[in-house]
């Protein structure tokens, strides 16, 4: 692994809390470029609240308070004064069950296109049309690029998901347990696009299955009750760990 | 044994005896005016009715159940044709007298000369029912997006139960205070500022102004729930592309809770159309095409508020009420199909 790798993400002292119960405590982390980190634990422990946090869509909920800083290209954005989109844009969000916007399959992928290019309609469709072929969903949908987004089965919505993502050129690709909602078959497209795509993002996937993480991470974080318990290197992690409660949920005892 | 199914009850004996005694009962009452004999057969019907009751098994009840359900929905339908047939045979006496044409495009409405053309009620009613909601749909959308998705949860939370009251109130309420403030606000500053003077303060737009304000609370309480309903992880996906609040509400939002919002408009509309005694206090009352929205009008629904006690002594009259009655019967009805064949399409259209 190139450890000349430059930090993408980093977080200092972060805490969140929900309707004052502590959710995330004192997280510190470092989550490298271009490569897939993937954020492990058990169900509760506050994965989905960190990744949330990274993108500052937490805050559109009731009840959040923020502390700390997160630091994205040397930028904290959490200080005032910053424009959100632009931080949202950065980052693709992949959640557990695809949200197809209400609007055709060419329009779901466009949609990103419109808000931030001004292209006209042969650059809007050349676009589109590079963003399904790199999600692998291009021959599938050639033909019905104008029916409604919410015809397609739950894998080919949760490809269409990602080349939405991916058609706004973000940095990073955030993933809230993506496979979750979906077949075995599915499930492994996404894995392998998701293998693929780390050549060009920063993937941070949000997963509870073990074997998931043991299959695609480069990098992995443990949470364990809203704090970090370790992270570091995935050989390292799942070779080498060093803290007992990550030993003792490896080897299943603690869930 | 309890009996299982309806025919095994008749089987039973008791239920023999019941159903006797209730005919016997009635016998007695009517036959020969005995109402202590009468009393008797019916409080021994009762006793037996409710011991069969409790002995009945589940599945018995079950089938009662589900054919009094059966019976309750067919009889809802049934009074459907029903009061369409009531309309029908009510509006033949006038339709035999006059042609559908005078009676649809001739302006003079003079019940006691025999005359009943309902043109100018029509293109009031029609003025009226745009107007109000011309006023009402953009106004409660806002604030309907306002308080589903801009305003803090507190603000939601006071605001909520009084929008579900206002839309409660019944209409005579609002046609009150519409008499008591709108109709001197129009007669005495806004029709003026619009260069009419001569104004009553009666007028159609007066008629509007109340419909508008009858018509918002409907509209942002049935707008709202479906709002609510659009899922955040949409709202996420929007926000995630680097869309602003604004972009997400009205590219996202608002298809996803279209055919919610369309189903509230179309049921404002129907409010509006059809609103009587309230319009009927502040339109004036006059079967005629003002010449400015500032003049008095007369709408179908409070046509027939206005009329009906003249009834008893024009007897075509009723014949022609209930024929107005009829149109606002079929407009409803044509608008509802519609509104249902537009929902279908729009949910599937934006289905997310």
């Amino acid at each position: 692994m190139n450890k000349s790798n430059t930090i993408q993400i980093e977080t200092k002292t972060l805490n969140v809390t929900i309707h004052n119960n502590p959710v995330l405590k004192n997280i510190d982390i470092q989550i490298p470029a271009k490569q897939l980190t993937a954020i492990i634990g058990p169900s509760g422990c506050g994965k989905t609240t960190l990744l949330k946090s990274f993108n500052r869509l937490l805050e559109i909920q009731d009840g959040i308070k923020i502390q700390g800083e997160i630091v994205v290209d040397g930028i904290n954005i959490m200080s005032s004064g910053l424009n959100v989109p632009d931080i949202r844009k950065k980052m693709g969000l992949i959640s557990q069950k695809p949200y197809p916007l209400p609007m055709s399959i060419f329009e779901n992928v466009a949609y990103g296109l419109r808000i931030h290019h001004d292209k006209n309609a042969k650059e809007l469709a050349e676009a589109v049309q590079n963003c399904l072929q790199e999600v692998g969903l291009w021959n599938e949908v050639k033909d019905r690029m104008h029916d409604p987004a919410s015809r397609l089965s739950v894998g080919q919505q949760q490809r269409l998901c990602l080349a939405r993502a991916i058609a706004v050129q973000p940095e990073v690709i955030l993933c809230d347990e993506p496979t979750s909602a979906l077949d075995p078959i599915a499930a492994q497209q996404i894995e392998k696009l998701l293998l693929k795509l780390k050549k060009d993002f920063t993937v941070i996937l949000v997963t509870h299955t073990l074997r998931q993480a043991k299959r695609v991470a480069d990098h992995v974080i443990f949470l364990y009750f809203g704090k970090v318990i370790e992270q570091g290197p995935a050989a390292e992690f799942f070779n080498n760990p060093k803290n007992p409660e990550t030993k003792a949920y490896l080897a299943g005892e603690i869930s | 044994m309890p009996p299982r199914t309806i025919r095994g009850m008749l089987k039973n004996k008791l239920v023999l005896v019941g159903i006797l005694s209730l005919f016997l009962s009635f016998i007695f009452l009517f036959l020969f005016s005995n109402f202590f004999l009468f009393a008797l057969f019916l409080i021994i019907f009762i006793i037996l009715l409710v011991y069969n009751f409790i002995k009945v098994s589940r599945k018995l009840y079950d089938a009662l159940g589900t054919r009094l359900m059966l019976l309750a929905t067919v009889s809802v339908i049934f009074l459907f044709f029903l009061l369409l047939l009531i309309l029908i045979n009510g509006s033949i006496n006038i339709l035999s007298d006059q042609s559908l044409s005078d009676l649809i495009f001739s302006s003079t409405w003079k019940p006691f000369s025999g005359k009943f053309g309902l043109f100018a009620v029509i293109v009031d009613t029609l003025i009226v029912t745009a107007i109000s909601m011309v006023i009402a749909v953009p106004i409660s959308l806002l604030s309907a997006i306002y308080i589903a998705e801009y305003a803090p949860k507190k603000f939601r939370n006071i605001v909520r139960p009084f929008i579900d009251v206002l839309a409660g109130v019944p209409s005579v309420v609002f046609g009150l205070c519409a008499l008591l403030v709108f109709v001197p606000l129009v007669r005495d500053d806004i029709a003026p500022f619009f260069g009419s003077n001569i104004s009553s303060g009666f007028s159609l737009f007066t008629a509007s102004l109340i419909l508008s304000i009858m018509v918002f609370p409907i509209i942002i309480s049935l707008c709202l729930e479906s709002f609510n309903s659009v899922p955040i992880a949409l709202k996420e996906a929007s926000l995630s592309l680097g869309a602003t609040k604004w972009e997400t509400v009205k590219k996202v939002i608002f298809r996803a809770a279209g055919p919610g919002v369309l189903a509230a408009i179309f049921l404002g509309f129907g409010r509006a159309f059809g609103e009587t005694i309230a319009v009927s206090m502040v339109i004036g009352n006059q079967e005629l095409i003002p010449k400015s929205l500032f003049g008095p009008g007369q709408t179908l629904a409070s046509l027939i508020a206005s009329n009906y006690t003249e009834v008893s002594s024009i007897p075509i009259l009723a014949s022609a009420l209930i024929f107005v009655a009829l149109i606002l019967f079929v407009v409803v009805l044509i608008f509802n199909l519609l509104g249902y064949f537009v929902l279908q399409r729009a949910s599937k259209r934006w289905k997310y």
